[in-house]
């Protein structure tokens, strides 16, 4: 391509921070200091175009090292990779935790989403100086939290929660973070033989030699003795549903792709968790992290992947370095790479980490983001079964539907659905925070009702008044304390009129105040729309715009807008009906939910 | 039954549109199919020499069996689709999304809108006062065209006409998120300091005025921009020997704007700064 690029240069860190993932630049159209033989060659075609993938990369290489992206850096990495700088620049200002603008190397992100605030942390409105609003940081269990991110030759990111007003005041001020608590905090039924999901939570750090000790890898090799398409037939007889929030049957997905003629097949392994509310994911990567590589290895085999991507939130540091370190054992020991187990098969794993974007987290964003363009959904159909990532079939799951797959191995896919019910076959994992005595990550068997899994995590906490109950997060619903003896399976959930959605359990008693969570809620689909589709961009502001009246009326003595409860209900059909994705389609559901069910603002 | 097209030879589809059976070729659009049998489908992004991005959702059909509507302008047709165009859902629909455009966008200069409202029952004002606008002040920063952002409904086809799928310079993107995405050169600076060859590719697939030469900038602001007193000219561009057609738009006897024929099988509306711009020397005094 022929660049053109504007005067500004990279500094020498933001050029070492891209060289030290690129290598040397090899010519001067490349950012090199102009050699002998420039103007003689041309490099271009596929080779260049093969390095737009590196754009995540590379950005959050910049990002790490200086804190922010100056108009040299976006100019250095437009060169290097032969995009246009507007194009990088698009890019860069889609992501949230990207800067265009100079900042401080250090950053403190303060959450402000649903369950830190309604644990007494920080609104975006008394955030002390210094520090962001973030959204939903996936830390619900030990709400309120924050996040530090210090750039730097040796970047650092770190989380800490709970935190206490004065824990927040004094971090923003350079205080060093608090250590995280044991992964298996989050995990208050661990250790425990009785687990399927969690079966290794509070066993340990994490080794490829307690993991083979514990039985892993067994199902791998199970896999490879019965071939391909038998692993297919037990994925489908287990009944094995994404937990995602879109509930397909993961079984058919892979045999979708499995005989898809196209060729090479691809696998995703979707661990963008940013539904607030929701911290499963998290969890199990962090005291798990072998699991994931064998159940994806085991879906690579069955539906003929030779590459994985785990596609990583930003914000999860921990899960990151557990599962950088799992993957470098995993090469070491001939776990990944080339020849492995009996079938000899390949595959390898890449981490691609997210920049802050809850879009990316739709099955077809992941796919734009990882090949290094704006996270905008795709128009569907073709499906990601037919044209995925690279334009080639993939599969896209989740991290809990694949942590499901060595046990449909293990015990055989009629085993497993005989777990759980009729219509919601396995294991499923809630995330249970809020007003509870114990918030955590619990494991059940589909069926279980609200009030058993409120009771396992101790209970609403002693003085506290039930007032409602959020499942499935902010694209998902609000049910009162009428509801408690649902059962949490996908068909009862539908006949309800609400979803588990992504599996949270968010439980607000009395002192919360449920308009403010709403308003968090229409404020969360405003910053987290693309931009895209009309629905969406501009229904989610049309959305926050009349809810904040219907609030403003509630206690100013202003005139109330008789029309806005109405307006809201036109502006939910709308987006419903024609939005691109999930996310303008979903992003009226918890505040009419809480209209209809609750009473709120009546 | 099959329909040859040059080399390829194209199957045919068999669907109902609106109740009635329709038969079209293997790839129509079902926005393609409405229109071929007179059916008329609002659109604001859609442009007759752009993949469509599909991002207004005007355009939005009921299929059976979809749980969504679907935009028709990319949605092909389907062996036995059953697709309705006016249905509550997609009178609901447009309207709304008529609305939200609306409200947020000077949707002054965009064809047809006016009508729609009117047939959809619209009302932009609804919203109140105090909505959201992208209203934003004019960008001149060169001699040749003028971007009125306010005015932009992010259709994206300037974005794809100056970039992958015409011009391949990529001056300008998409950049922010949400509410605030817009369409920039890298870090909003300047066009003379972007990528931007001033071909004005990006003006001819322009649906709203946004992007417009400032010739035609200036005498809308003059008020003597008058359609009714212009008359169109085709002519064969004079500057090389690819030989681009174009449409001299004439006004007083002098050119006030110059286009290409969209459905031109060499130019497909696309031009370079000299067939584009490249007029001044013919009317000099």
């Amino acid at each position: 391509m022929d660049l053109k690029i504007a005067s500004a240069s990279a500094t020498d860190a933001e050029r070492e921070a891209v060289d030290a993932l690129l290598g040397p630049p090899p010519e001067a159209t490349r950012g090199a200091a102009r050699g002998a033989r420039d103007h003689r060659m041309a490099r271009g075609g596929a080779s260049l175009r093969a390095m737009r993938p590196l754009m995540l990369p590379v950005l959050h290489a910049i990002n790490d090292r200086v804190g922010w992206l100056s108009r040299g850096a976006i100019n250095y990495v437009s060169q290097r990779l032969d995009v246009a700088p507007a194009d990088v620049y698009g890019v860069a200002t889609f992501y949230a935790l990207f800067s265009t603008t100079e900042r401080p190397a250090r950053q403190v992100h303060v959450c402000i989403d649903l369950a830190c605030r309604a644990a007494g942390g920080h609104t975006e409105t008394d955030l002390p100086a210094g520090t962001h609003a973030s959204p939903c940081l996936g830390l619900c269990e030990r709400a309120p939290a924050l996040m530090v991110i210090e750039a730097g030759p040796s970047p650092t990111r770190a989380v800490a929660g709970p935190v206490t007003r004065a824990a927040v005041r004094a971090i923003a001020d350079g205080a060093a973070c608090p250590a995280e608590p044991a992964v298996h905090a989050a995990v208050p039924q661990a250790p425990n033989d009785a687990l399927v999901l969690l079966r290794r939570a509070g066993r340990g750090e994490p080794s490829l030699a307690s993991y083979l000790a514990s039985g892993g890898y067994a199902a791998l090799r199970r896999a490879h003795e019965i071939g391909p398409a038998a692993v297919v037939d037990e994925v489908v007889a287990s009944g094995l549903v994404g937990r995602g929030g879109a509930a397909f049957p993961t079984g058919r997905k892979w045999a979708a792709v499995a005989q898809q003629p196209a060729t090479p097949h691809h696998l995703v392994c979707n661990a963008d968790e940013s539904e607030p509310g929701t911290f499963k994911d998290r969890v199990l990567m962090e005291s798990d992290p072998f699991g994931l590589l064998e159940a994806m290895t085991i879906a690579a085999y069955a539906t003929g992947c030779e590459r994985g991507w785990v596609y990583l939130r930003g914000e999860y540091p921990r899960a990151e370095a557990a599962l950088r370190g799992a993957i470098a054992e995993a090469r070491a020991r001939g776990w990944l790479g080339a020849r492995i187990g009996p079938a000899g098969q390949t595959f390898d794993v890449e981490i691609v980490r997210g920049g802050g974007a809850y879009i990316c987290g739709e099955e077809t964003a992941i796919f734009n983001s990882i090949e290094g363009h704006r996270g905008e959904p795709r128009n569907k159909p073709p499906y990601p079964v037919e044209v995925g990532l690279f334009g080639k079939p993939t599969v896209v799951n989740n991290v809990e539907t694949l942590m499901n797959v060595p046990a449909i191995l293990a015990e055989g896919g009629g085993a497993y659905a005989a777990w759980g019910t009729e219509g919601s076959r396995g294991r499923k994992l809630f995330c249970v925070s809020g007003a509870v005595a114990r918030p955590g990550v619990y494991e059940v068997d589909f069926g279980a009702t609200l009030r058993d899994l409120i009771g396992l995590a101790g209970g609403v906490r002693p003085g506290a008044a039930l007032r409602a109950v959020l499942l499935g997060g902010a694209a998902g619903g609000f049910v009162g304390p009428e509801d408690l003896d649902l059962p949490l399976t996908l068909e009862a959930a539908r006949a309800a009129g609400t979803t588990l959605g992504s599996g949270v359990v968010l439980v607000l008693d009395e002192s919360v105040d449920l308009v403010d969570q709403l308003m968090r809620i229409a404020d969360f689909f405003h910053d987290e729309s693309c931009g895209q589709c009309v629905p969406c961009r501009v229904g989610t502001v049309r959305q926050r715009e009349a809810l904040a009246r219907l609030v403003a009326a509630r206690t100013e003595a202003g005139v109330r807008r008789a029309g806005d409860l109405a307006l809201l209900r036109e502006l939910a059909q709308v987006m419903r009906d024609a939005s691109i994705c999930g996310l303008g389609q979903t992003a009226p559901n918890a505040i009419d939910s809480a209209i209809s069910r609750l009473g709120v603002l009546a | 039954m099959s329909e040859t097209t040059g080399l390829t030879v194209r199957r045919s589809v068999s669907l109902s549109i609106d109740g009635e059976a329709v038969t079209v070729a293997e790839g129509t659009t079902l926005l393609e199919a409405c229109r071929a049998r007179g059916t008329e489908v609002p659109t604001l992004c859609y442009g007759d020499t752009i993949t469509p991005k599909n991002a207004c959702r005007v355009c939005m059909v009921e299929v059976e069996g979809s749980r969504a509507l679907v935009p028709s302008c990319s949605r092909k047709a389907e062996p036995g689709m059953k697709v309705r165009t006016d249905t509550d859902r997609t009178r609901h629909s447009r309207r709304l999304v008529l609305e939200l455009l609306g409200s947020s966008v000077d949707l002054s200069l965009t064809a047809h809108v006016a009508r729609w409202n009117a047939a959809y029952g619209a009302d932009p004002s609804r919203f109140g006062p105090d909505a959201a606008t992208v209203a934003q002040p004019v960008k001149r920063d060169n001699a040749l065209y003028v971007r009125d952002y306010a005015k932009c409904i992010l259709c994206y086809q300037c974005v794809d006409a100056c970039g992958e799928q015409w011009q391949q310079t990529f001056a300008i993107a998409t950049a922010g998120r949400g509410f605030g995405a817009h369409i920039a050169t890298e870090y909003d600076a300047p066009l003379p300091d972007s990528a931007c060859v001033y071909c004005g590719n990006c003006i001819q697939v322009c649906p709203t005025g946004a992007l417009m030469f400032t010739s035609e900038y200036d005498m809308r602001a003059e008020g003597t921009w008058d359609e009714s007193r212009q008359h169109r000219t085709d002519t064969i561009c004079p500057y090389c020997g690819v030989g681009c057609t174009l449409t001299l738009h004439v006004q007083d006897d002098r050119i006030v704007k110059v286009t290409s024929p969209s459905d031109h099988s060499v130019t497909h509306g696309n031009l370079c700064i000299k067939g584009r711009f490249g007029f001044q020397h013919v009317q000099n005094d």
